[in-house]
């Protein structure tokens, strides 16, 4: 009666700790530039090497600039410094790195499954939040800070306590407009910021099923802002069919014996779960963040709440009672690890085709890679965004977060198709409004919040 | 190596609100050099400073009392956001060796105990009682006890994360005593998952 979790734990499990925390073997590790220098420099000035580097990689995402004709220039002050250390540290440790420039470049949650890197059955870790994504393939996915990554490198292990579990069942049928972005934000508003605290979670039930590979990633992406330690959607033929072929899948015979293995990966019907959360998915509707946690997040026709917190409030510029939709925007963002793949970027254009972004409203398109640029530009994709009046950019996690280079500035009310409102998220007093692409992309076009 | 945490006597600063994430600990703006050092100027940098980079003397660390404060009080949550292991950095920095507070972010709890610094867990009662106690908090992690004025409470810890931080011990060389037991793991492993390895692209 071994659940998914049970089955990825036990394979990795090496052996336990006197102080009874269990040595887990870790397959894959991502790096960033935002932090691979501090990790790789520390190992480096410790006289130890890595454990294994053809299974170590690095993205350059995090603060690359994303203008078109980028170099290792960066808008925030200082970044470039980033940038050269960890290129530096990682060619010396023989780590295999998508640098700017780069066709494979983009962000480590997008670039890590479309080339294959992460597999069902896998560990993969990486000094990321949101390494949780990646578990959308049947992978134990986490997000660790630096010291454990130079762990992780060094020994190819973690010793980290076993979580424990918690199923969080989607039944029924989302409705039309109502997408992964939404089952996140109902799951966390319901729940809580701290819902999921420190559980390994398994997202389930037919509405889950149903979700085609990408949409698995944007549900998976948020398990981290409800404090989960991991999330896990168990691999079927939707997943096989997406992995097949990709460069660092297994080929041949060898494919033939992984997928063999990994359709014994779900867990059985009678596995126990710690905790259990059920949501009815056809209850679920559009959403859209108020407040600074994504927790304070109400469908899109709600109002802030009565009893909503006075500093996020104040933050917000908002008062309870006041309707979301109808709120006036001063700038639109399309990217982030969230919601930036094809899938993503084919539905928000297919809502802005031939419309124009409001007046006074900025916004801007991210692709999450530099593969999804092109697959994207292949479909005329770019020329949808850019005639609709919205900036095309280069890959990276761009303006998802602030590091000092660009915002929309102080005051400035952003509706992001990313992950966090948290204050000052976006730069210092910018209003973020968290919402799926298809809302951001209703909004820009009417200047205000606004249902596609 | 971490320096060891045995016993820590403070007051404690409240902070109580929940959900204080790693990006109010401490903004990704103001990690502005590749190491981990330099980082206790942008600790609570949002809070902490009016435009001009001023104090803002309404801010917990900048009151009378607090400034050199060694524990935090905080609410549920803390910690939760980006991995940046900087905001224990930060802390630990400035002189922060423990939080308290009723719940912590996963991956801020796992770099807190590498850092040095205790993530002490309990009730929101508790930590609301020792809010309202002007007098110092006496931690004795060994005793997983904290204590102040008539308080006391007994706190959980797991005995990995215990032995880590009274130690302060380097988890690298603990795992390296068992390199012989990770590579036979592995030549097993190899046999059975092949696909998992990498290095004969």
């Amino acid at each position: 009666m071994p659940s998914l979790f049970d089955k990825l734990w036990a394979a990795h499990a090496i052996a336990e700790t006197p102080g009874g925390a269990t040595i887990i073997a870790i397959d894959r590790i991502f790096l960033h530039e935002r932090t691979g220098a501090a990790a790789l420099n520390s190992l480096a000035a410790a006289g130890r090497g890595v454990a294994d580097p053809a299974r170590a990689f690095v993205a350059m995402d995090h603060i690359v600039d994303t203008r078109p004709g980028r170099t290792d220039a960066t808008t925030m002050p200082g970044g470039t410094a980033f940038i050269t250390e960890t290129r530096a540290a990682a060619h010396a440790a023989g780590l295999t790195v998508f640098d700017i420039g780069d066709p494979d470049q983009g962000i480590v949650h997008v670039v890590s499954p479309e080339l294959g890197i992460v597999l069902p059955g896998l560990t993969l870790v990486a000094p990321d939040s949101h390494s949780c994504t990646q578990g959308a393939v049947g992978a134990l996915a986490w997000g660790i800070g630096s010291t454990e990554a130079e762990h992780a490198l060094a020994t190819g292990t973690l010793r980290i306590d076993r979580p424990p579990t918690m199923r969080v069942t989607f039944d029924g049928t989302l409705r039309p407009g109502v997408t992964a972005k939404d089952m996140a934000l109902a799951l966390i508003a319901r729940h809580g910021a701290a819902g999921g605290q420190g559980h390994a979670i398994e997202f389930a039930g037919s509405a889950v099923t149903a979700l085609p590979m990408e949409a698995r990633m944007t549900l998976c992406n948020m398990a981290t802002e409800f404090a989960a330690f991991s999330a896990v959607i168990a691999p079927d033929d939707t997943t096989f069919a997406w992995l097949r072929g990709r460069r660092y899948a297994p080929a041949g015979a060898l494919w033939d014996r992984a997928l063999a293995e990994w359709r014994q990966l779900p867990g059985d019907a009678d596995a126990a779960f710690d905790r259990e959360i059920s949501i009815d998915a056809a209850g679920i509707a559009p959403m859209v963040s108020w407040g600074t946690s994504p927790a304070q997040s109400v469908p899109l026709d709600g109002v802030v709440p009565a009893d909503a917190a006075p500093g996020s409030l104040a933050y917000m510029g908002l008062h309870p009672g006041q309707p979301l939709a109808g709120l006036a925007i001063d700038g639109a963002f399309i990217g982030s690890c969230t919601n930036s793949r094809l899938s993503d970027l084919q539905r928000a254009a297919a809502i802005v085709a031939g419309r124009h972004v409001a007046n006074g409203v900025r916004a801007i398109v991210v692709p999450g890679s530099s593969a999804v640029k092109r697959a994207a530009e292949a479909e005329g994709l770019d020329a949808v965004f850019t005639a609709a009046g919205f900036e095309w950019r280069e890959s990276g996690c761009s303006m998802c977060f602030f590091a000092g280079g660009e915002s929309f500035g102080a005051g400035q009310r952003v509706i992001s198709s990313t992950n966090r409102n948290f204050e000052s998220r976006q730069g210092p007093g910018t209003r973020t409004h968290i919402a799926s692409p298809e809302v951001v992309a209703a909004s820009a076009i009417a200047g205000r919040i606004s249902a596609p | 190596m971490s320096t060891p945490f045995t016993t820590l006597t403070s007051l404690a600063a409240p902070l109580l609100e929940d959900n204080i994430d790693t990006d109010i600990i401490i903004p990704s703006r103001e990690m502005k050099t590749t190491g981990k050092t330099g980082l206790a100027a942008g600790l609570f940098a949002g809070r902490r400073y009016t435009e001009g980079r001023t104090e803002n003397p309404e801010f917990v660390l900048n009151r009378p009392g607090f400034r050199d404060a060694a524990i935090l009080l905080a609410g549920a949550n803390f910690g939760c956001g980006s991995s940046r292991e900087h905001a224990v950095w930060a802390l630990a920095e400035h002189g922060i060796r423990a939080v308290i507070a009723p719940s912590f972010s996963p991956i801020f709890a796992g770099n807190a105990v590498r850092g040095g610094v205790l993530p002490l867990a309990l009730p929101r009662a508790a930590v609301d009682a020792l809010a309202a106690h002007d007098v110092a908090v006496h931690i004795d992690l060994p005793a997983q006890r904290v204590t102040a004025g008539t308080l006391a409470f007994a706190f959980e810890i797991n005995a990995e994360a215990k032995a880590m931080l009274v130690g302060g011990l380097d988890a690298i060389d603990l795992t390296l005593q068992s390199a012989a037991t990770i590579a036979a793991w592995h030549d097993r492993n190899r046999s059975l998952r092949p696909w998992v390895y990498l290095g004969n692209r």
